[in-house]
């Protein structure tokens, strides 16, 4: 033993011992600090009354008092601190405040660039509401390239991602334009559904940096995804009500606002807002609870009994499903909403935790789920023949089938999990392995339609 | 780890009493020269001959208190160790409440002395002592 070794171990221990305290949410960082300091001063003079630094160690930690009783007092002091707060900039003796500062900056640019691009176009005659079809296909195109700068900004992409993005972007940007689609006609409306789809690929290998090949890379993701819709769904509600108070106070001098919100406004604002919203979503991440995984855990009893309820009905009454146009797209939406469900509910879930009453639900959603696709699946391959093939109903019938095999395997895994079979890990990786699949159908839509359906 | 009550203490004071007192006899120590929490512990220990002994991470709340309610501010310095070290200064409002404390705790403390006496006096007659002071302090 020399003393070196010594020193190791106390660093060791003091590491510990901070990390522990930083997990107290009453108890800051500059908090820490201090009562590091008192704990090393501590230290040192009990080894220069003649103790072991370890004994030293344990001696100051009990004059310290319990951790559980310190957050305690802090909590009391502090109580404010419980609500966790979002600070933007951070306080001054915190070390990662230029960093924070440089991010807001460039999130900020970034914003204000995408709005800039949204309305580039004009520029050149391209007015919103003569071009809607245009400004419709290339929506994506004015946004998430921005996006996925500030990620391949922030996480310091490698020059050959980056170029092979870009080329991506482009290639997209051509697709999107050189078809000759019937204005406004189906085609068009697909591409414009579909592009962003696959392009928020692009979006997730930035937002992963290196780590896209990695189940916990994509995990990562999907929950920056559902994230930051939540979010942006909280900042368009702002941006309503901050709407609604301009167009009254201009209206009281009689200006009529609605002009400037429609041409500018609105799809600066809204293209703004997406940079802006996954910005807050990448500061706020270890800050606030992540609100997805909550929602998922209100809703998936509704949604399961919803689905129980309907199944019941439909063998009760023996009614079958009234095929309308858009019952394929109904469908389609009630698949995607439980698809959301399991995947925020898988991403918020310890794996290593056993089976419990929660996932016993989840297995009666997605069979539930199931079953009522299968049903209106049912109706529909009776009478598609008269229907026809339009691409809208193809493109529906393909993501149906996407979502039912992700949703079937799924199933299977899960009551192989409960059962006892097989581990949750599985499941996850099946959700995180799935993911490209939705992109490549995507682009398929995009770049295949078209030309098969004649760019009506 | 020792369940450890708010500040526990060699002596055991209660805690509403260490609550209580624990304003005063930072504020004071305060005063004195500005400092910083483990040299403020040090020199409750020395003033109070051993006998007072809080948990020392207690101290830190009750030092937060001060500064929020702006009887002490702090500042970060570099100490001679090389490590950030946050010391203390009182403030023109907390040397107000430091005298206003101190004339506080001297009516109490002039209050105890006078029982104190008084007792002295009357315990030996009285055959039951230890009833009798809780009913004269209630």
């Amino acid at each position: 033993m020399s003393a070196t070794d010594h020193v190791v171990s106390l660093e060791e221990q003091v590491d510990q011992w901070r990390s522990y305290l930083r997990r107290r949410q009453a108890i800051h960082s500059v908090d820490v600090a201090e009562l590091e300091d008192h704990l090393r001063e501590q230290i040192a003079v009990l080894v220069d009354a003649g103790l072991a630094t370890d004994e030293a160690f344990l001696v100051a930690m009990k004059r310290m008092g319990s951790l559980d009783a310190l957050s305690r007092e802090f909590a009391r002091e502090h109580s404010d601190r419980l609500w966790k707060q979002l600070v933007v900039v951070p306080s001054e003796s915190d070390d990662s405040r230029p960093w924070a500062r440089t991010d807001a900056i460039v999130a900020c640019c970034l914003a204000v660039a995408a709005a800039v691009a949204i309305k580039l176009p004009a520029l050149f005659g391209m007015q919103l509401d003569q071009h809607a079809g245009f400004y419709a296909r290339n929506v994506a195109l004015f946004v998430l390239p921005l996006v996925t700068g500030y990620f391949a900004w922030k996480r310091r992409l490698e020059a050959g991602t980056v170029r092979w993005l870009a080329v991506a972007f482009v290639a997209a940007a051509v697709v999107a334009n050189v078809y000759p689609l019937a204005s406004l006609g189906y085609t068009e409306r697909l591409t414009a559904l579909h592009l962003p789809i696959a392009l928020w690929l692009l979006v997730g290998i930035a937002y992963a940096g290196g780590r896209w090949r990695e189940g916990g890379g994509r995990m990562d993701f999907i929950r920056f995804s559902g994230e930051l819709f939540i979010y942006y769904v909280l900042i368009a509600l702002g941006g309503g009500v901050f709407t609604a108070f301009m167009a009254l106070i201009f209206q009281a001098i009689g200006i009529d606002v609605e002009p400037f919100f429609e041409s500018w406004l609105l799809p600066c604002g809204a293209a703004g807002a997406v940079v802006v919203a996954s910005w807050l979503v990448e500061a706020k991440q270890s800050v606030i609870e992540n609100m997805a995984p909550v929602l998922t855990k209100l809703f998936t009893p509704l949604f399961a009994a919803l689905l129980l309820t309907f199944l019941g009905t439909v063998l009760w009454t023996g009614r079958g499903v009234d095929i309308e146009r858009n019952v394929l797209i109904a469908f389609d939406l009630l698949l995607v909403v439980v698809l959301c469900l399991l995947l925020y509910s898988v991403s918020a879930r310890d794996p290593q935790s056993p089976p419990g009453a929660f996932d016993v639900l989840q297995v009666v959603l997605l069979v539930g789920a199931l079953l009522a696709d299968a049903v209106a699946l049912w109706a529909i391959a009776a009478r598609i023949g008269e229907f026809g093939f339009t691409p809208n109903r193809v493109a529906a019938l393909g993501e149906n089938v996407i979502l039912l095999v992700n949703l079937a395997w799924s199933a299977v895994l899960y009551v192989r999990f409960l059962r006892g079979h097989g581990s949750f890990r599985q499941l996850e990786r099946w959700q995180t392995n799935y993911v490209p699949v939705y992109a490549v159908w995507a682009a398929f839509v995009v770049i295949a339609f078209p030309p098969l359906f004649r760019y009506i | 780890m020792p369940a450890s009550r708010a500040t526990g203490a060699i002596m055991e004071i209660s805690k509403d009493l260490m609550a209580a007192s624990s304003t005063p006899i930072v504020l004071a120590i305060v005063a004195e020269a500005d400092s910083y929490g483990y040299a403020i512990l040090q020199r409750v220990r020395e003033l109070s001959g051993g006998h007072i002994e809080w948990t020392d991470g207690m101290l830190y709340p009750v030092l937060h208190r001060l500064e929020r309610l702006g009887l002490v501010e702090a500042r970060w310095e570099v100490a001679e160790t090389g490590r950030r070290r946050k010391y203390y200064r009182i403030t023109p409002a907390g040397r107000a409440q430091l005298a206003e404390e101190r004339r506080q705790w001297q009516a109490v403390d002039a209050t105890l002395r006078g029982i104190w006496q008084a007792l002295a006096i009357s315990v030996p007659h009285i055959q039951q002592p230890s009833a009798t002071p809780l009913r004269q302090g209630a």
